[in-house]
């Protein structure tokens, strides 16, 4: 058993989610578990099929949706060209998956815990509610912008308190950010997670910095390696220095990082 | 053929097998430790060094490009006091070669910084970086003036002591022989080429350039052809030992650098296919020259063959 590897592992199962104007744009990919001792949420991995040809390069970073013994769930949105490629993968391909990676979540069992997901940004959260010891002091908020379907929302709103906002409109916004506002206001004595599109975080940031909130985020700069080599994916902390967001990051506290 | 049989010896230095790792692809070595066994590797080029802590460029720094990637780092670095602190104690206990890059503005610093790491213990030789863009003399002249070239190196090898200096050269120049004679001249032990081709990339989207830096650095696969042509050009120029890289992914590659007459290769952007990729590397190579039924490494090097 090992802290983190990198190993060849088989697609177990590839499972278009929900339905959007684009087909297959959203899917859970899930793989061979490695010989890991562990993963936490908020952990990520990096994988990249084994016979994909020179021109897509790097392995691709993505958070731990969910897993068990046996396997490791990825929840993909088709965005670019690495994850359109990804999108084609079957049943029992190979992949290069290094990792678990980076930090992880704070889990304060007792302490009353808001989750805000931005889109794609609600995969880590599956696994912290699965793993979280009492599930009964989270609190999901979920904006979204495609159908609800395509997301793993109704897995958690069953396990927790959850609510979700749609962003249909561009006027549908202000309402979310105010939601958001008075959420953090809630939770300004209790932990505030937040994963999402740049945006979103900001505007979180900017609430809990207004609320004295502690709050913290989960970066997803382009990277590399994953590994802490190349200095390609970094962020600057809150002192203004350059720090690599997948070993130190990917989750900094809001009031220590620029986004 | 067996793995024993891939030792090469150059320079002053001595290693198990001819496969390094290339500066800025793998940190200071110890982030790849997780992954595979560094002594399986022949030696390890460090990150780029500087005598201070360097920020280093604004994101974004890196972009894929069509089998190959850009980088506009910009030698982001604890500086050279924190390496040797917090990184050599450990990285010096692993049984391979261990070459600290440097980076520097100007001749005397460069001649400084190669006397703070040729008097630690740890440190097997040096690789001079003259082949970064940001630098005040000339800016991305610098590499590929041969009289500065050669002045770097001078400056280096006077604080050297018994370290061997290995100049790292640019292909962006109009004849890479003539810069290769001038590190020569400068008495470098060696040479290690190519650094990055100047690139860029841009999105027609939102009409911005892909890195902050506009231009950057295009390594990988995309490359290999311009790096071997580099290597044969300075290999059939100076007498010097060369270290070829650029856009090695396989075996095969790796040997066609040897073939060409490189000593030893350096692997980069391909520890981003996966970071257990070099470990795997001799083991690969050693098979492949068995194929070609190849008794020892050095029978192989140089051994092109131009029909007449």
């Amino acid at each position: 058993m090992a802290l983190r590897n990198c190993r060849n592992v088989k697609v177990l199962d590839i499972t278009p989610v929900g339905q959007s104007p684009r087909p297959d744009e959203f899917f859970e990919l899930r793989l061979e578990r490695p010989d890991w001792d562990d993963w936490k949420p908020g952990q990520f991995v990096m994988i990249r099929p084994v016979d994909w040809p020179m021109d897509l390069l790097w392995g691709r970073p993505f958070s731990i949706c969910s897993g068990d013994a046996e396997s490791v769930t990825l929840f993909v949105q088709k965005i670019g060209r690495g994850t359109a490629r990804l999108s084609e993968l079957k049943k029992g391909d190979t992949v290069a998956m290094w990792g678990p990676l980076g930090n992880s979540f704070a889990v304060d069992a007792t302490r009353p815990t808001l989750m805000l997901a931005g889109g794609i940004g609600i995969a880590p959260f599956r696994g912290y509610v699965e793993q979280h010891p009492l599930p009964e002091n989270l609190k999901l908020f979920f904006a979204h912008r495609m159908a609800i379907g395509c997301y793993p929302y109704q897995r958690l709103s069953g396990a927790v308190d959850a609510e979700c906002m749609m962003e249909a409109r561009r006027e549908d916004l202000a309402a979310i950010i105010e939601r958001m506002g008075e959420l953090v206001d809630q939770y300004r004595d209790g932990l505030i997670l937040c994963c999402g599109p740049t945006p979103f975080m900001k505007t979180a940031q900017k609430f809990a910095l207004e609320a004295g909130a502690e709050l913290y985020v989960s970066l997803e700069n382009r990277m590399a390696c994953g590994v802490g080599a190349c200095l390609g994916c970094v962020c600057k902390d809150g002192k203004g220095h350059h720090t690599q967001v997948c070993t130190k990051g990917p989750i900094f506290r809001a009031d220590n990082v620029e986004l | 053929m067996e793995a024993k049989d891939l030792q090469v010896s150059f320079a002053g230095l001595s290693m198990s097998n001819p496969v390094m790792t290339a500066s800025g692809t793998f940190g200071f070595g110890l982030e790849f430790a997780p992954y595979g066994d560094l002594s399986k590797l022949g030696g390890i080029v460090a990150k780029g060094l500087s005598l201070k802590p360097r920020e280093g460029n604004p994101m974004p720094r890196i972009a894929e490009t069509p089998c190959g990637m850009l980088n506009a780092i910009g030698i982001q670095n604890p500086g050279v006091e924190a390496f040797v602190k917090q990184a050599l104690p450990a990285l010096k206990r692993q049984d391979t070669a261990v070459v600290a890059n440097l980076y520097a503005c100007d001749p005397e610093e460069f001649g400084e910084l190669g006397g703070i790491l040729a008097a630690e213990e740890g440190v097997h030789a040096l690789e001079v970086n003259v082949s970064c863009p940001n630098v005040k003399e000339g800016g991305a002249a610098f590499g590929q003036d041969p009289i500065q070239i050669a002045r770097v190196t001078e400056s280096v090898k006077k604080r050297s002591g018994d370290t061997p200096v290995i100049v790292k050269l640019s292909p962006n120049v109009s004849d890479i022989a003539t810069c290769a004679r001038a590190a020569v001249d400068g008495g470098a032990d060696a040479l290690s080429l190519i650094n990055t081709l100047i690139g860029m990339s841009v999105d027609v989207r939102n009409r911005k350039p892909r890195l902050a830096n506009v231009v950057g650095g295009l390594s990988g696969p995309a490359i290999k052809p311009v790096a071997l042509r580099c290597v044969h050009q300075v290999c059939r120029a100076v007498g010097v030992p060369v270290i070829g890289i650029g856009g090695i992914a396989s075996a095969e590659d790796a040997l066609e650098f040897i073939m060409v007459g490189a000593h030893a290769v350096q692997v980069g952007t391909a520890n981003f296919l996966r970071p257990d990729f070099a470990f795997d590397l001799p083991e690969q190579m050693v098979a492949l020259l068995t194929e070609l039924g190849v008794e020892r490494l050095e029978d192989f090097r140089g051994s092109l063959e131009i029909p007449l």
